[in-house]
């Protein structure tokens, strides 16, 4: 099945994006295919590689990005929503690009499923 | 990567996009309205449908000048200009706010909370926030 992922929240003050990472990791343990992942509201800080968290804990922005760079996954953060927020190409990690939200309505249209992950 | 794929005028799915939250506060409403905008371009099947504190999006009326907020109650008039008919709001979190589609800025269908739930079953995509 090929899915969709959307996610709405940022790295830290929700468990959303935790959430929606290891339903991603789920999904292609399984086999399936993830069509693209799209970050939107403060999901976009997930793409931020100023983001530094102390070192014991897990670092969701490096994580998105090996899972879409060695899985060739289509990691699109939301211009509209980054641009308020700071999210510039200066700042985004290796394996996001910025984009329209068209890219989530087209993820909505070509994706079996898709799943949204928010508060 | 893959690269923008302009979808087939073929594909027609059932997008429904819920807002369930207050329009301020959270940015969540102002920037569910940028994306249903967005989406009624793309000839879908679109339905917007405000439900829970959702429905105080629509109050006519909204004054923000006390929390230095654009008032954005106006866009959603452009709804209708963007084709987006399927406006639904649920009748149960109206009665419970003390409001009609009277004091709603936009003509909407008033929908008992059984019969949007036969709805949104019948739906593609369901986008809530």
């Amino acid at each position: 099945m090929k899915f969709g992922i959307l996610v709405n929240e940022g790295p830290f003050t929700h468990q959303a994006s935790d959430s929606a990472y290891r339903f991603a990791e789920a999904v292609l343990a399984r086999g399936h295919e993830i069509y693209r992942v799209f970050f939107y509201n403060d999901g976009v800080y997930n793409s931020n590689r100023l983001s530094e968290p102390q070192t014991d804990d897990r670092n969701l922005v490096a994580l998105w990005s090996k899972l879409g760079t060695e899985h060739g996954i289509d990691l699109v953060v939301c211009v509209a929503a980054a641009l308020r927020r700071g999210i510039k190409d200066e700042v985004l990690e290796e394996g996001f690009r910025i984009s329209g939200l068209g890219q989530l309505v087209e993820a909505g249209i070509q994706a079996d499923r898709l799943v949204v992950f928010g508060d | 990567m893959e690269e923008w794929e302009e979808p087939g005028p073929e594909v027609v799915k059932r997008f429904m996009y819920v807002n369930r939250r207050a329009p301020y506060g959270t940015i969540y409403a102002l920037e569910c309205l940028e994306v249903v905008l967005v989406a009624a371009a793309f000839d879908q099947d679109v339905s917007v449908v405000f439900m829970d504190d959702g429905v105080c999006q629509l109050k006519k009326n909204q004054d923000t000048t006390g929390i230095g907020m654009k008032n954005f109650s106006k866009t959603y008039g452009a709804l209708d200009d963007y084709d987006v008919e399927k406006v639904y709001v649920e009748k149960e979190s109206l009665d419970a706010r003390g409001l009609s589609a009277d004091h709603l800025v936009i003509p909407v269908e008033v929908m008992a909370a059984n019969d949007l739930r036969e709805i949104m079953a019948q739906q593609d995509v369901v986008i809530s926030s």
